[in-house]
């Protein structure tokens, strides 16, 4: 789960660490009065969970400015923050869409003398959580991995013990902080650190964390993304979730325990098994196809859930055929059978539909469907089903009307 | 032969709840030699012929267990799995899918010193044909034979036993490694372990997105593998930055992608199948058969 760059700083300066004064606004009357309070030069910052912010454009609002705008003089940020609150923020992580803003951080301007990449991951490699910097802040860090990976330095951090005093100082010194700015960086690391294993971050970033000219260290933007897993012990984080930032069915189907990602084909998948489906995916594109989403409807699914499924396939009306690829193992195919036949009669289906059953009670499943009457077209392996489905789905798009 | 788990394996459950019972009941039909229960305060009790106990290290007393299969809900896995970890148990194989990932750092800093194998979490378990199946995969659609396979995903594993077992091509064993971001076995592990295994002839390895582990296991095969080896990449059309159901299975960053796996596995001379119904065409060719 993601949450936003003023709930992460937040989080951080509970734990500790300085960040720029800011006020958190909705409305572009309120981002002029929290001018007025701040009473410097402002960044106004649009609160999307997407990155790409700052290079991002306002979409049809004809402005050449993105979701971070430095402002300086009053009458310019009622205009600004109107264009803010008025058009959908689109930036290279959102979409051709954009998303829509509907909170705006007004931070104080800070100067800044340098700017440094401070984060924490899991790296799966050591199966432990790393602490991550880089005397380039404020670029991608994606980029200085690819382009120079020796300017990154790593220190593993024990999950029980914390990150030590000697490796926050080590990273201060590796990273050329002078005087008092080594303490005040240190304290920065630790607050990160703890954030990050009290809270079950996966991801946590301070970048830029910033130098000041004189001296002050403050982390000015702030990344977070937490454990799905581990939201069950850490309602506070829960509470922070917003929901107009996720995909509308990819969250209701989670919240009927499927695991649903939108993509961009014509071609639906209802499949048991993360591997399995995304497999499914991969042999549609490979004979020809291109699948809508990636839906894997778990190990025990019943009726309910195969229905709820099918609605949110049959929902996107960019759909042209679904293919439904089971292996049962645990799960008998004659249940599913059952399934697919019951949730039919109540979603009343308007594109083809392919269907591919194998394994545990394979037979009876089989015979289920062929007698239920239903226009469904059996297929007999993965590429015969990739291959029908593929041709529904064309057949479909050059059928008139 | 087979790897890790056969006709001697002595199976404990760790989490007899519906699910644990259910499958404890499945692996017994099948023919693996399950020894009882752990079930904290039930000790002393049975559930469906199993006995139960209070703790592993009881468990292990009474049974002579040397292996478990962990059932318990993710809130308490990560504990289980210390449990059965500091019992001495040898092969833990932990079905739990959603523990938390620094659930499982601390767990494994916990495994690191003692003399255990984890495999898992988030996985279908390991079976040798004929011999032992630990986990919740269906027996009947393996067969013994020449064939290991490693893979990180429950049903795509199916598939390639399903496409094997009907060319005729059995498994000396098949280990589902799990699809979480850190998990105890890892493909050179088990890679390592098939090829000290004189039953096995052949390897069939599947991988998916997320992670650089099947970039590392096609170093390791280049240096240290001298069975031929085939592969398969699930998560061709993955967008980056979605978690495709498996906690394991993201795009990161531009890295993890399906693109660099298949190329660093066949820069190392392994063969990829271009598609999952060809899983069996892709063996056979590795076999030379």
């Amino acid at each position: 789960m993601k949450i936003h760059e003023f709930q992460a700083k937040e989080l951080l300066l509970a734990a500790g660490a300085p960040v720029p004064r800011g006020i958190v606004v909705s409305s572009p009357a309120e981002a002029v009065k929290a001018f007025d309070q701040i009473g410097r030069p402002v960044v106004l910052k649009a609160q999307i969970h997407a990155g790409g912010r700052g290079k991002g454009r306002f979409k049809d609002s004809g402005k050449d400015f993105g979701g971070v705008k430095y402002i300086k003089n009053r009458d310019e940020v009622g205009t600004v923050a109107e264009v803010i609150f008025k058009y959908p923020l689109v930036t290279k992580q959102t979409g051709a869409q954009g998303q829509k803003v509907s909170k705006v951080l007004v931070q104080d301007a800070a100067d800044i003398a340098r700017e440094i990449y401070l984060g924490m991951v899991v790296d799966r490699a050591v199966g432990l959580p790393v602490v991550m910097a880089c005397a380039e802040g404020g670029v991608e860090i994606e980029e200085v991995a690819a382009r120079s990976p020796e300017k990154i330095l790593k220190v593993a951090v024990d999950p029980n013990a914390g990150l030590q005093p000697f490796q926050a100082r080590r990273l201060a010194f590796e990273l050329d902080f002078k005087g008092d700015e080594v303490p005040r960086a240190e304290k920065i690391m630790h607050a990160l650190a703890r954030v990050f294993l009290d809270k079950d971050c996966s991801l946590a970033e301070i970048n830029p964390l910033v130098v000041t000219p004189k001296g002050e260290v403050l982390a000015l933007d702030a990344k977070m993304t937490f454990d799905d897993n581990a939201l069950f012990r850490h309602p506070d984080i829960e509470a922070l979730r917003d929901e107009n930032e996720e995909d509308a069915a990819e969250l209701r189907a989670a919240r009927s325990g499927l695991s649903f990602i939108s993509l961009t084909g014509n071609i639906g998948c209802l499949v048991n098994g993360a591997g399995l489906a995304m497999s499914t995916m991969d042999i549609i594109q490979y004979h020809g196809g291109s699948p809508a989403n990636f839906l894997d409807v778990g190990g025990g699914a019943n009726k309910d859930q195969v229905t709820e499924a099918l609605r949110i396939l049959l929902a996107d009306q960019r759909v042209k055929a679904v293919l439904i690829n089971i292996f049962g193992g645990i799960m008998k195919c004659d249940i599913i059978a059952a399934a697919v036949i019951a949730a039919f009669k109540e979603v009343k289906p308007r594109v083809p539909f392919v269907v591919r059953l194998e394994g545990t009670n394979v037979a009876e499943g089989r015979k289920m469907l062929e007698d239920s009457g239903l226009n469904l077209t059996p297929a007999t392996d993965l590429t015969d089903a990739a291959k029908k489905v593929v041709a529904a789905a064309k057949e479909c798009l050059h059928r008139p009307g | 032969m087979s790897i890790l788990v056969n006709k001697s394996t002595r199976v404990l459950v760790q989490g007899m709840g519906k699910a644990g019972t259910f499958h404890a009941i499945q692996c017994r039909d099948y023919g693996t030699t399950m020894v009882g229960g752990v079930s904290p305060g039930k000790g002393g009790t049975m559930k469906d012929g199993f006995p139960l106990f209070n703790t592993v290290a009881e468990a292990m007393a009474k049974t002579g267990a040397n292996a478990t299969m962990i059932f318990v809900p993710p809130p308490g896995a990560a504990d289980a799995i210390m449990e059965a970890a500091d019992a001495g148990i040898a092969v833990i194989v932990a079905i739990t899918e959603g523990i938390p990932v620094l659930d499982m750092a601390r767990a494994m800093r916990f495994l690191k010193d003692r003399p255990c194998r984890l495999i898992g979490p988030n996985c279908p378990g390991i079976i040798t044909p004929g011999a032992c199946k630990i986990g919740i995969m269906p027996g009947y659609i393996h067969k013994p034979g020449p064939i290991g396979l490693i893979s990180r995903s429950g049903t795509l594993t199916y598939e390639a036993v399903w496409q094997l077992s009907n060319l005729g091509l059995g498994q000396s064993t098949c280990i589902g490694l799990g699809g979480d971001p850190i998990v105890g076995t890892s493909f050179i592990d088990a890679l390592q372990l098939f090829q000290n295994d004189p039953a096995t002839e052949a390897i069939l390895m599947m991988g998916e997105i997320g992670g650089n582990a099947e970039e590392k296991a096609a170093e390791f095969i280049k240096k240290n593998v001298t069975k031929p080896v085939a592969a398969f990449i699930a998560g061709q059309t993955a967008p980056p930055g979605k978690r495709m159901g498996h906690a394991g299975a993201i795009i990161s960053g531009g890295s993890g992608t399906a693109k660099e796996k298949i190329a660093a596995l066949r820069s190392a001379g392994i063969g990829v199948a271009d598609s999952p119904a060809d899983l069996w065409v892709t063996v056979k060719k590795a076999l030379k058969v």
